[in-house]
């Protein structure tokens, strides 16, 4: 395959996004199809695969083969994917709602799994779909009219429980950066087993206070280790706006999959015999 | 069962009990499998107690000269290792007056709620005997005394103990048979026995299989290829049959951290082109609620096995119950036409899920099949079963390079040809959100109402037919059941035959859509309907009502768990009923 055939635009489908206008996904889309493009597999040999919430409606968006399913359980669509079709590139996004709260269970197992997959989660602290509501990666004293003067709780620290969880990859990238968000991509792609990616993504809607990470957000001034502990050190004494790739694991990808070849039942049939 | 002693019996029902560690399933298994080798049918129930290791465990095992799918309700033998919280279990094995319950007088005095119903007791030494004997076991004393009695040969047992045993060395073998004889030997001293009639030899070989494994050889014949696994009594063994079996042709199983990821393995696999199925139980099936809606709506085929056990919520785990009709019909959230279908027996385990595969292959929709623990964890001698043409088929999208792919297309009988991942042209995004033909996300009337006339259409004009159910008989008597009941209602009909009193039996494998036509004509004429289920509430009686009247003098016999509904109390229900 060549890999300078397509073009960002090959894999941009004609829908138009529901998201507002200057929703931070609409970079995350972007940052996608470049990948993906550079990347250079054909858009029918790639799935993208969600669950519920703005960010998870880019699915539609793409040229690829989609799957919209239910909220929070992508990551194990996805895996019965990947697992019965091996050949196929598997994509998976979701938002901090979708895949740290309902779909938590999941995220701690397919980092155990680690499936050859990459996982996107654009993180936006906030329920946006749903109108504004507290996630587990939202502050602690974020007003909401759910959770009144803030939940009191202490934000989920999504980076460091993959790396606990033993996903194989993992990257923290800002939505605007369009240029390192897709190198990035790219590289988890790439990357064997389960790669994790959390982009910041702003929800000018419920959170117009995010317009104020494309300053804040900073490039990682270290390069990515294969060192767990010491990944998950640096992640959890940096200020949450360190971007690029932290951790580059060699962990052997989940062997077992689905072959195209479908063997003989008749050993199996003998086997009831007496 | 007052059979003149040492007549040849059509069917011969025994005991084996013990503490867990005794070994008492392992010998009703060696005598079921020989019992298998001479020709004869049989079943075979554990009964094991809620202690997950060292409690009481009991192998309860019917044979017979004829096919054979439930137990009787009283037992000619029972041999106890020991006695140890038998308390527990004894009300599951009553002996039949003119049994015989055979103790070891050592392991203590033999249970006044057995004694009382007028069985004969006699003493065997058990565990003395298997002492004399260098290796020697008492289960294995158990199985001559039980050998003997039934008059199972020497022959067919060693080939069973043999093949058990060889591994271990010929000195363990050689224990087997001293111990097998040294039972033989004493039960020829007892003053009655209970020999089954000899059948014709045949060349074809029985096969035995559990309704948890025929589950999952179904599947495989049917075609599946990945399945993905979350442990639940008392589904486990299909996932375990299934793990190592799917490997073995290329397929795979996956172990998930929950239900509600099993169930979206599942919907991933399939959406990925290849047949896929899962076990559980009520709880899990409970738990993956939310995804066959999503299955349903973007029409991915499924096949979700339920081997039902007694709830609600945890229940027993260990026995059965007919109680997750309501929530597999019913359950799903918006109209979600879907699916259900039940085993009629174990060995039906086999067919009716090839079935299932087959259907949700081409409906490109979820199947849930309905079996339960009496079926699933029930072992069986029986023929091998036939093949069927089932094989699961999708309607494909074959791509067409100058048109635009509709998924969702509107089409004559409802089923839209599905693009597989890798398929050029066929690009679409399978949504649970209302969608156009397209794929693409709605919220218009229009596109909500012709794709779910879509949806229901291709189920309403599917063809399942006779597949629907069973009728068996004749009579103005009708005994209407489905699913695992068939056994325990099929046997009652024998019994009241013999009385003389003609019943029809008619049971249902086709849960739903419900087969209303079919049934219609399968009950023109009956006068007295009894509905039978293994249920607290009559969920298949109302089920049946919102879809058909049934004549006034219908009844019902339904009861919660554990105790199986019998055919002796079937049967009475109609003598009862006639009488009147
Ligand atoms: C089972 C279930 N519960 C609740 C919802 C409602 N719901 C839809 S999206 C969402 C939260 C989405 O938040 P997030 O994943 O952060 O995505 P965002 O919209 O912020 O991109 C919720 C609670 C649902 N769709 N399904
Ligand atoms: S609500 Fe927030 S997250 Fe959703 S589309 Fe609007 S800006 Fe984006
Ligand atoms: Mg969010």
């Amino acid at each position: 395959m060549n890999a300078r055939k397509f073009k960002a635009g090959d894999y941009k489908s004609d829908i138009n996004p529901i998201w507002c206008p200057g929703c931070g996904d609409f970079h995350v889309l972007m940052s996608i199809t470049k990948a993906l493009a550079e990347l250079g597999r054909r858009p029918e040999d790639i799935a993208v695969v969600s669950g519920i919430g703005c960010s998870s409606r880019i699915p539609a968006y793409t040229n690829c083969y989609g799957f919209h399913g239910v909220h929070g359980r992508s990551l194990a669509l996805a895996a019965g994917l990947k697992v019965s079709r091996p050949d196929l590139t598997v994509m998976v996004m979701s938002g901090d709602g979708d895949g740290f709260s309902i779909g938590g269970n999941h995220f701690l197992h397919a980092c155990r799994r680690n499936v050859d997959m990459t996982y996107v989660v654009m993180d936006n602290r906030v329920y946006g779909m749903t109108k504004g509501q507290p996630s587990p990666t939202t502050e602690s004293d974020w007003d909401s009219a759910l959770s009144p003067g803030g939940t009191g709780l202490r934000a989920f620290h999504p980076l460091v429980i993959a790396l606990a969880s033993g996903a194989n990859f993992v990257a923290r990238e800002f939505s605007g950066n369009i240029k390192a968000t897709t190198k990035t991509l790219v590289e988890a792609v790439n990357h064997p087993g389960f790669s994790f990616v959390e982009i910041l993504s702003p929800c000018v809607t419920f959170r117009p206070d995010e317009k104020e990470w494309k300053n804040t957000v900073h490039t990682a001034q270290v390069e990515a280790t294969d060192d767990p502990a010491r990944a998950a050190r640096r992640i959890m004494t940096d200020d949450g706006m360190n971007t690029g790739i932290l951790y580059r694991g060699r962990r052997k990808p989940y062997k077992a999959h689905v072959s195209d070849e479908v063997g003989d039942i008749a050993p199996l049939e003998a086997a009831f015999e007496i | 069962m007052m059979a003149p002693l040492n007549a040849p019996l059509e069917s011969v029902s025994f005991a084996i009990v013990g503490t867990g560690g005794a070994g008492a399933i392992t010998a009703g298994s060696i005598l079921q499998e020989a019992a298998g080798k001479v020709g004869w049918y049989g079943v075979l129930v554990r009964s094991v107690g809620p202690q997950i290791r060292g409690g009481e465990a009991a192998a309860l095992v019917r044979l017979s000269t004829t096919p054979a799918e439930c137990m009787t309700k009283d037992f000619d033998i029972l041999v106890a290792i020991d006695w140890k919280n038998a308390d527990r279990f004894i009300g599951d094995m009553p002996v039949a007056s003119g049994g015989l319950v055979i103790a070891d007088p050592n392991a203590g005095p033999v249970p006044g709620a057995i004694t009382d119903a007028g069985t004969s007791v006699e003493n065997c030494e058990l565990n003395a005997r298997a002492k004399d004997i260098p290796g020697g076991r008492e289960n294995m004393i158990a199985v001559g005394l039980v050998a003997g009695l039934i008059g199972l040969s020497i022959e067919s047992l060693m080939q069973v103990v043999t093949a058990k045993l060889a591994k271990k060395g010929e000195a363990v073998v050689e224990a087997g048979r001293k111990c097998i004889e040294a039972g033989m030997a004493q039960a020829a001293g007892y003053g009655q026995s209970y020999p089954l009639k000899p059948v014709p030899e045949s060349s074809d070989k029985r096969w035995l299989i559990t309704g948890n494994e025929a589950v999952g050889l179904g599947a495989l014949r049917g075609g599946v290829r990945f399945a993905a696994a979350y442990p639940i009594t008392p589904a486990t063994e299909v996932l375990e049959y299934l793990a190592p079996a799917l490997a073995s042709i290329g397929g795979a199983l996956v172990q998930a951290e929950d239900e509600l990821s099993s169930i979206n393995m599942i919907i991933g696999a399939s959406y990925g082109g290849r047949a896929s199925i899962t076990a559980t139980s009520g709880p899990g099936l409970a738990l993956m609620m939310e995804s066959l809606g999503l299955a349903a709506a973007a029409e991915v085929p499924i096949v979700v096995v339920d081997v039902m056990r007694c709830g609600p919520s945890t229940g027993i785990a260990t026995k059965s119950e007919q109680s997750d009709l309501n929530i597999a019909v019913y359950g799903f959230h918006g109209d979600a036409p879907h699916v259900v279908v039940a085993p009629l027996s174990v060995a039906d385990c086999l067919f009716t899920t090839q079935w299932a595969v087959h259907m949700a292959e081409a409906l490109q929709t979820p199947v849930v099949v309905l079996s339960d623990q009496s079926l699933g964890q029930a072992r069986v001698l029986i023929e091998r079963p036939a093949n069927v043409a089932f094989i699961g088929q999708r309607k494909i999208w074959q791509g067409q390079a100058d048109q635009s792919y509709d998924r969702y297309a509107l089409t004559a009988d409802g089923v839209s040809p599905m693009a597989i991942p890798g398929t050029t042209g066929g690009q679409y995004t399978a949504d649970g959100l209302t969608h156009t033909v397209r794929g693409t996300p709605s919220s218009k009337k229009s596109d909500q109402k012709e794709q779910m006339d879509k949806r229901r259409d291709k189920i309403d004009q599917f063809a399942f037919g006779d597949h629907w159910g069973a009728v068996e008989g004749t009579g103005n008597t009708v005994i209407l059941t489905w699913g695992s009941m068939t056994g325990p209602a099929r046997e009652a009909v024998r019994m009241l035959a013999r009385e003389g009193r003609g019943v029809k039996l008619v049971s249902l494998r086709q849960i739903s859509p419900f087969p209303v036509a079919a049934l219609g004509k399968a009950l023109a004429g009956a006068s007295r309907v009894l509905v039978v289920e293994q249920t607290h509430s009559g969920q298949f009686y109302r089920h049946i009502r919102a879809h058909m009247d049934l004549p006034p003098d219908t009844r019902q016999f339904n009861r919660e768990g554990p105790y199986l509904i019998g055919p002796d109390e079937i049967a009475t229900q109609i003598r009862d009923w006639s009488s009147l």
